[in-house]
């Protein structure tokens, strides 16, 4: 009773504290996001409280098993949720941006909806709304299957998947209204990046804490990745956000570091988002759920021990060729450079991995959409990590750099690598962590998979297309000595190629449609009636010993 | 070898152990590439004219933060024949030297931004913020009308300088001081500002919206874009460049 | 310290160690009486299977 007591006062406290700041604060902004934090606090509270079985309550809504399990699977069932609610917001924001630039009257003529602040909600949502709850659940899950293990502080856990929610809120309701520090991939602003830092090593703690209560004596090579992307992203995002308040009641910071110390920093920080989150981490899921899927165990141990440790090591250095050519001095842009292109090789090394991993069972790639899928994102992983190294070359750079080069770079990674992957581990959990059968339709992964391919491929070409065209008219010179276009003639030629994008944008997300409704039969524990992904060929006619007729006819 | 080999299957088998050497390994490369900035002397050249912003060219920039115009405008010129030619002179570390944060941008669906300054007029810049389209037919920006209609509420300037200067940009304390006034002063036609002026050297001052009366975000927004790139005469500078 | 002694660290004996540190983990994880460890650690992930039959 008395810690009931002690922990409502404390959520009570928060919830004042939170309103006194609401009522003083220096701007709109942090008003309403200490609004949002009173009232998250006040749930909370009235939770507490309560004497009801909320997590019965919220296990009915998911139509979760009653069973609770050998495995603590609550969080990452909400986990699933929050990603795919999430990736659908995400992607329909990026929809909505690719068509702002190919129509600019989609801005609305309004402080809200313009393309600078919708964008880092674009890419926050799909990169930490999206990706990270899809790397906490899959986390949660594999850290205690291979673990052998059932989470260590569960309730710890809960607040991670809570508060990480709280987060993406606060983040995304900030760039909405400017609050932003203008890093990108960092926009938040201080007490927001303060929360996350809170946030961030309570994840630690649950993670490293159900390692040590492990009963198996080997640590699986996927927590490997899962622990190095949780340090890392911790380190990076520490240093990258320090900066000082103007005022403890305001939404505003200046950052630590200036000019070319802060580029440094910032790209520092944006590349190994890029390596630790969207690869370290999404390769942790790799070397679980392929070989699950394909149902054999990883092609070579060896190879992983020793593209983990080049990965990690090398991925660092990389952020530099983000700033060629720029004030950053020549030795840093060169070290970056030398760095990125060696790279490729233990990407490489990780996308072999995973895909020999099929080696001796390549029909499943006929038969499962889900190991197609993986397929698909590794092989995109391969494509994305030789085109980073090739456009991290100071020659090529200078060619594509600030142009829609880089941004059908990143997709290709994000929706082939990220999307595919985290879509076929969406698709191999929710049958397993709601005790079905099967997923409600096979057919509709093969759906999925054919229309996020195409918008994928739309999406690539067209930007390739409109950054070498943007990098070869911005440079071209006349034969009078003149530069041939103006900057708003190059502008007018992207118009077919922003359409053709947008176009890719709206097949992907269509594809995430059709997983919706696929994971919400699935759930509603439906199974659809359909012919399976492939007919045995198998005439009974012809099977039959041949008898009747000898093999060499008789001499008459 | 079977020693370390015992020792490696200990680390495999110690998450502490495993995390550190991780941490480590991840350590390096940031540490080796970003941390000599800091000390080795010829990573900023030293320019003439760097100056602090003042108050209202720094409520200006941070509208350029909020409404994240560095996600399609950059301000880093390269230094390539073309970008010379389109931009001007090539863009070099001192100039960002007080910029919390550098707003050097990462992409050019606009123009680069970083000599914006003094190239078109007040009134050009105001009536490309309110309707984009109707001065460059085939821009795709969006419209900013908004920031016309909203006056200037950049906060406690003091406060915002003291920040500032916390993470090391060298405002004096007279110029802290007087910062609610100088944000004021420089968008007003009528105030004294030689103080202002010879505090912040080469600072533009008139009522940069057309509208007189007020002080709009607008005055602020457009304040900063006319003096971005501004500061250092390179005609003055240029012996002391080595082209790259 | 300076650029110049700094890039002489590095093209000299930082560039030998990293070497060495980068043949020394090829050799460790190669080395031959590691088979079975390893093929140990690849079929982890499978024995639940059997358990939960």
């Amino acid at each position: 009773m008395d810690t009931l007591l002690l922990k409502a006062g404390g959520w009570l406290a928060v919830v004042f504290i939170a309103f006194i700041a609401m009522v003083l604060a220096a701007d709109a902004g942090f008003a309403v996001h200490m609004a949002i934090i009173a009232l998250a606090a006040g749930i909370t509270l009235w939770v507490t409280i309560n004497k009801a079985d909320y997590a019965a309550i919220g296990r009915g809504i998911l139509k979760a098993p009653t069973d609770p399990g050998i495995y603590d699977d609550d969080p990452i069932r909400w986990g699933v949720i929050a990603t795919i609610f999430w990736g659908i917001a995400g992607l329909t924001v990026g929809l909505i941006i690719a068509l702002q630039l190919a129509f600019p009257v989609l801005n609305l003529n309004n402080e809200f909806t313009t393309f600078g602040r919708l964008r880092p909600l674009h890419t926050s949502a799909v990169i930490f709304a999206f990706g990270g709850n899809a790397l906490i659940a899959t986390s949660y899950y594999v850290v205690q299957r291979t673990c052998r293990a059932r989470l260590a502080f569960p309730d710890l856990a809960r607040f991670v998947f809570w508060g990480y929610q709280l987060f993406i809120v606060l983040a995304a309701t900030g760039y909405l209204m400017g609050v932003t520090q203008s890093k990108e991939y960092a926009e938040p602003e201080w007490y927001v990046d303060l929360w996350l830092t809170i946030v961030w090593l309570c994840y630690a703690a649950v993670f490293i804490g159900t390692i040590v209560r492990r009963s198996e004596p080997h640590i699986y090579v996927a927590n490997w990745f899962y622990l190095s992307f949780i340090l890392t992203i911790a380190m990076l995002h520490v240093v990258n956000g320090l900066s000082m308040p103007v005022s403890l009641l305001g939404s505003k910071s200046y950052a630590a570091f200036a000019g070319v110390q802060d580029a440094l920093t910032q790209w520092w920080y944006g590349h190994n988002a890029v390596g630790f989150f969207l690869t370290a981490g999404f390769l942790a899921m790799m070397y679980y759920f392929v070989p699950k899927q394909a149902e054999r165990p990883v092609y070579s141990y060896r190879l992983s021990i020793i593209h983990f440790w080049s990965l990690i090591f090398l991925y660092i250095w990389a952020g530099p060729h983000h700033l060629h050519y720029t004030a950053l001095p020549d030795w840093a842009q060169t070290l970056g450079m030398v760095f990125s292109v060696v790279l490729w090789m233990p990407s490489w090394g990780g996308m072999i991995n995973g895909l020999m991993t099929l080696n001796g069972a390549w029909d499943k790639i006929r038969t499962d959409p889900i190991i197609r899928m993986m397929v698909l994102a590794l092989a995109f992983y391969g494509m994305s990590t030789f085109e980073g190294p090739m456009m991290s070359i100071k020659a090529v750079n200078s060619l594509s750099h600030y142009t829609d080069w880089t941004v059908g770079h990143v997709h290709s990674g994000a929706l082939g690598w990220n999307g595919m992957i985290t879509f076929a581990c969406l698709y191999y959990l929710v049958p397993r962590l709601w005790g079905k059968q099967r997923l409600y339709s096979l057919r509709m992964v093969n759906w999925h998979f054919w229309l996020a391919t195409l918008g994928i491929v739309l999406y690539a070409a067209s930007m390739w297309v409109a950054g070498i065209m943007q990098g070869l008219m911005w440079r071209e010179y006349g034969d009078d000595g003149y530069l041939v276009y103006a900057f708003s003639e190059v502008v007018t030629a992207m118009l077919p190629m922003y359409l053709i994008r947008a176009t890719g944008g709206l097949l992907y997300l269509a594809g995430a449609i059709v997983l919706v409704y696929n994971v919400w039969m699935t759930i509603a524990g439906r199974q659809r009636d359909e012919k399976p992904m492939t007919e045995t060929p198998h005439n009974e006619a012809l099977d039959k010993p041949i008898v009747g007729k000898p093999a060499v006819a008789p001499a008459e | 070898m079977s020693g370390f080999a015992q020792k490696h299957k200990k680390l495999e088998r110690n998450v502490t152990l495993l995390s550190v050497a991780a941490f480590v390994t991840v350590a390096i490369g940031g540490i080796v590439e970003i941390a000599p900035l800091f000390w080795i002397d010829n990573t900023i050249e030293k320019v003439e004219g760097m100056r602090p912003y003042t108050p209202l060219e720094l409520a200006g920039r941070n509208i350029y933060i909020r409404e994240g115009c560095y996600s399609c405008h950059s301000q880093m010129v390269r230094p390539f024949r073309d970008e010379v030619e389109r931009y001007g002179h090539y863009s070099l570390a001192a100039e960002s030297m007080y910029d919390h944060p550098f707003q050097w941008g990462s992409k050019r669906t606009g123009p680069d931004l970083a000599r914006v300054g003094g190239r078109y007029s007040d009134e050009w810049h105001v009536q490309h913020l309110i309707d984009p389209r109707s001065v460059v037919p085939e821009s795709i920006m969006p419209p900013y009308a908004f920031l016309a209609e909203k006056d200037l509420n950049a906060g406690d300037m003091v406060k915002h300088l003291t920040a500032q200067r916390r993470v090391g940009v060298p405002y004096t304390a007279e110029a802290i001081a007087a910062a609610n006034e100088d944000l004021k002063a420089q968008a007003d036609p009528e105030a004294v500002t030689t103080d202002l002026v010879e505090r912040y050297p080469k600072a533009q001052v008139r009522d940069f919206d057309g509208d007189p009366d007020r002080l709009t975000e607008m005055d602020a927004l457009v304040a900063y874009l006319q003096m971005i790139g501004t500061l250092v005469d390179f005609e003055a500078a240029e012996a002391q460049e080595e082209p790259r | 310290m300076n650029y110049e002694d700094l890039r002489h660290f590095a093209d000299s004996w930082g560039l030998l160690f990293l070497g060495m540190i980068f043949l020394t983990m090829i050799g460790w994880t190669f080395r031959p009486g590691s088979n079975r460890k390893h093929d140990e650690a690849a079929h982890m992930i499978f024995e639940e299977d059997h358990d939960d039959g």
